[in-house]
């Protein structure tokens, strides 16, 4: 019998800790070769880790949220065979190797909890997150309860099932329709409630916080909204759309905006820009990388479309797509993630007039954009149907006055309220 | 041109179509059903219902065939049989157009207008259809896209000639020498098993590592002895390339071992298509899913008012499912609310021995990370099936080992066809295993065997 030690592997150039963001095993599970064992998330971009061998995990040496320097132990494994086996080739950068007593390096953010550590022998089993099964998370109810529910506009997750393994019936359907309808308060289901969960802050949702705390803590932000008519490029898009070739993707409003943006900063430097503020200095950027904000189930991630200036409408879209599905699969790489000199914001599908953008520091500029809406326009004779959308973009006051920031929004204005311009070479 | 509107309009009368049909019908919707061919779609014409007869007329004169050669352990014996296609083939005709009257009488009472020739959108509320009396335009209030799907081609080897597709095997007049069956998957080992009983000498060629890749290899390993025993050879991980130069053989290769097979017919099975062409679609330009049109749960696509059911919307490509979403559509039509909260769609087989699924496999439930109870009952240990020489095969429960929860079932052996039924009731009822145990199968019968696995997973099977 052996044991491996799997150590944190060094996941990425200058990244000397990374927060442990979830575990796959726990103590006494068997483990494969190439099982996945934990998931550790570093600035951006989460790297699953493999176990090199074949046996039984012992020890696990972190909990979720945690953070734990590079090199240090993260797991401990039985394997059945010669304790002298080396690391396979697999995963040279977990650095598996035969164990010796080493004192575990975990660097918690919570003080007390990292003293607490040190004396405990043996950790505690990591629970092992596991996602509800499909089957299972539907409410359970024969056809004959689901249709009666559908009709009744009831959804059954609402409803307590009694039956065995919590299946509902038509008794259980029953009461929850007859207390609807009951005009007693006692019987309403209104009480009150004390309960209060607690939710721990790990990985992106952390990430987020702090650079969220980061920008607003440091960045002055100047807010300014403004309304575009978009009819005409609404237009352009509807034809373009109709008439691309196969392979070219559809066209949202985003690449559009990207080009006017590309535009525009080619005449306002100043905005397309980071401020190291320790060193006082501005980078004004030729290349024009835009952060699109894209929301992904783990939450906001920043993929980066990379050098939008060199790019045509087709190629941002085509980008921006790949991008996109990237982020919300979780396999966009750091180098996607990082290094956007300017940021476009779009809630626009949830709807919303405006919105107050929050900087992508070091950034100086974020473009938001919010609902197309068809709106009355006067026209001077009449009231005429326009599409409508609003652009709300923030900027970094301490380098961008107002009365720059407003010439700017209103370049971009002209640019999407007469979308020719944004095709006009030079 | 001649111009009708209505409130309903089904495009193609498939078993998701007609059922649409018949059920807006019902509910006293006006309702027009397109159709460039027959009613019943692949399914009654050239799917489903005319490979079971096929495949009962091949089991039939095989049984003789084995009393003629002396094997028979009944002690049955007789003279050489001998089978006239023909006769086997129109009586398989004679059934599909008694069905073909059935499905066309079943709309006509349902007050459903039936328009026979091609349709295409114009737009999202308006088809046009190429009837033999001219153009004819339809309006409709909202539309079901119930196109179907078509069999795969090959590049190298296009249909035509001695190349065949499932639609020709069941209308040959003559029983082919030799028949090679490209694709491993359940049209060809229906086909391909029906063909050696019928004495072809059948070879089967699989591009993956083993036959019927969709269901575990325990499922298929009766199938696969079964196969053997018809002599039935079976090549794994090998690709069809094209017909020899005499057009009487396939050439085909294994680990760049290239070889060649006879072949009077060439039977390629390697999947089916969404019909996606032909119907008008770039004019309506629907968001896709892959391949097929992407529906919603209520089978909405992404226009307002079109709505697609059956194979041009996914896999499973099943007649059941097809016909399930066409129910549920036309009620939504009507303003009911319905959705897709199915459980399970149960899968049959019709090998031999046949296959039936429905809910998760083990593998699947693992993969959900679901701890799973599993038990197995052989047939072998069952009665009636060894009374029937049907001994192959087992019938598997899956359920969730906390709740007992049934998840999935799945049988192999002759006949389990039919346990399909139970199967799927099981699930969509929320069985537990407990649930199966505690109901009294009957005895003797193969079912029995279902009621024992629910009994190994709790872990008192009796009769093992």
């Amino acid at each position: 019998m052996g044991e491996f030690i799997i150590k944190m592997p060094d996941v990425g150039e200058g990244v000397a800790e990374a927060e442990l963001v979830e575990w796959h095993v726990r103590p006494g599970d068997p483990v494969r070769e190439d099982m996945v064992l934990a998931a550790v998330m570093t600035d951006k971009a989460t790297v699953e880790i493999p176990s090199p061998v074949t046996g039984k995990v012992l020890w696990l040496g972190a909990e979720v949220g945690d953070t734990v320097a590079v090199k240090a132990p993260l797991v401990r494994i039985e394997t059945s065979g010669e304790a002298g086996e080396a690391a396979p080739d697999s995963v040279p950068e977990a650095l598996a190797e035969k164990v010796l007593d080493e004192p575990v390096a975990v660097s918690s953010r919570l003080e007390a909890k990292t003293t607490a550590k040190s004396e405990k022998a043996a950790p505690r089993p990591a629970p092992a997150p596991r996602e509800a099964p499909d089957l299972s998370a539907k409410p359970l109810a024969s056809p004959a309860v689901r249709l009666r529910a559908r009709e009744s506009g009831i959804d059954l997750r609402q409803v307590a099932g009694t039956g065995p393994a919590g299946r509902i019936t038509h008794e259980d359907l029953d009461l929850f329709i007859s207390r609807g309808a009951e005009p007693l308060p006692a019987q309403t289901g209104l009480v009150r409630k004390t309960a209060v969960e607690e939710v721990r802050m790990t990985g992106l949702r952390r990430r987020i916080a702090e650079k969220m705390s980061l920008s607003t803590s440091r960045i002055p932000h100047i807010t300014y909204v403004e309304e575009v008519d978009m009819t005409a490029l609404e237009d352009l898009r509807t034809t373009m759309n109709r008439d691309r070739k196969p392979e070219q993707p559809k066209l949202t409003i985003l690449p559009f905006l990207m080009r006017a943006l590309v535009k525009t900063v080619a005449e306002q430097p100043g905005v397309n820009a980071t401020f190291d503020d320790h060193a006082g200095v501005i980078h004004r950027h030729a290349a024009v990388h835009i952060g699109i904000a894209t929301q992904t189930p783990a939450g906001l991630t920043v993929p980066v479309v990379r050098h939008a200036e060199a790019r045509g409408i087709w190629d941002c879209a085509a980008e921006l797509n790949r991008l996109a599905d990237a982020a919300r699969t979780g396999t966009a790489t750091r180098d996607e993630l990082t290094g956007s000199t300017i940021t476009i914001s779009s809630l626009g599908a949830i709807g919303g007039i405006a919105s107050t953008p929050v900087i992508n520091h070091p950034e100086v500029a974020i473009v938001g954009v919010n609902k197309i809406a068809v709106r009355p326009l006067w026209d001077g004779a009449q009231f005429v149907p326009r599409k409508i959308m609003n652009l709300s973009s923030s900027f970094d006051h301490r380098v961008i006055d107002g009365w720059d920031a407003a010439v700017f929004v209103q370049r971009l204005k002209t640019l999407l309220e007469t979308p020719a311009l944004i095709f006009v070479e030079g | 041109m001649k111009e009708i509107s209505c409130k309903f309009l089904v495009l193609g009368a498939g078993p998701g179509g007609y059922v649409a049909a018949i059920r807006a019908g019902q509910l006293g919707v006006n309702t027009v059903i397109v159709e460039k061919a027959k009613a019943g779609g692949t399914c009654l014409n050239v799917g489903c219902i005319p490979s079971k007869a096929l495949i009962h007329a091949a089991d039939e004169y095989h049984k003789l065939r084995t009393a003629a050669s002396g094997k028979s352990p009944l002690g049955l014996s007789l003279n050489a049989p001998a089978i006239d296609l023909r006769r086997t083939i129109a009586w398989k005709d004679g059934i599909v157009g008694r069905l073909n009257s059935g499905v066309t009488g079943l709309l006509k009472k349902a007050g459903v207008k039936a328009v026979i020739g091609e349709g295409r959108f114009v737009d999202g509320k308006t088809v046009d259809v190429e009837t033999e009396t001219g153009l004819q335009r339809i309006r409709a209030e909202a539309i079901v896209i119930a196109t179907g799907s078509a069999p795969v081609e090959l590049p190298d080897l296009p249909f035509g000639g001695s190349v065949i597709s499932s639609t020709q095997a069941l209308a040959l007049t003559e029983i082919p020498e030799t028949l090679a069956v490209i694709g491993g998957g359940y049209i060809g080992l229906e086909l391909g098993t029906a063909f050696a009983k019928l004495g072809s000498k059948v070879t089967v060629l699989e591009a993956l590592d083993r036959i019927l890749p969709q269901y575990d290899a325990d499922l298929s390993k009766p199938v696969m002895k079964r196969l053997g025993e018809l002599g039935v050879e079976v090549f794994t991980r090998t690709a069809a390339k094209r017909l020899s130069a005499d057009r009487r053989g396939l050439l085909a290769e294994e680990n760049g071992r290239a070889f060649e097979v006879p072949a009077e017919k060439v039977l390629v099975t390697v999947g089916r298509r969404p019909v996606t062409e032909g119907w008008g679609l770039e004019e309506i330009d629907l968001d896709r899913s892959g391949r097929f049109i992407r529906i919603d749960d209520q089978c909405r696509t992404s226009m307002r008012g079109v709505y697609a059911i059956g194979d041009v919307t996914g896999e499973p490509m099943l007649a059941h499912r097809a016909m399930a979403q066409g129910e549920m559509v036309a009620e939504i039509v009507v303003g009911r609310k319905r959705s897709w909260d199915r459980r399970c769609i149960p899968a049959v087989c019709f090998t031999d021995p046949e296959i039936v699924a429905a809910g998760l496999s083990p593998e699947e439930a693992r993969a959900a990370g679901i701890d799973v109870k599993i038990g197995q009952f052989p047939f072998h240990a069952n009665g009636r099936a060894m009374t029937t020489l049907s001994e192959d095969g087992f019938v598997r429960v899956i359920a969730r080992a906390d709740n007992h929860l049934v998840l999935g079932i799945q049988a192999v052996g002759h006949g389990v066809s039919e346990l399909s039924a139970t199967f799927a009731l099981a699930i969509e009822m929320g069985a537990r295993l407990e649930d199966i145990a505690g109901t009294i199968h009957a005895h003797p019968t193969q079912s029995e065997a279902f009621q024992e696995a629910a009994f190994k997973a709790l872990g008192h099977a009796l009769h093992i």
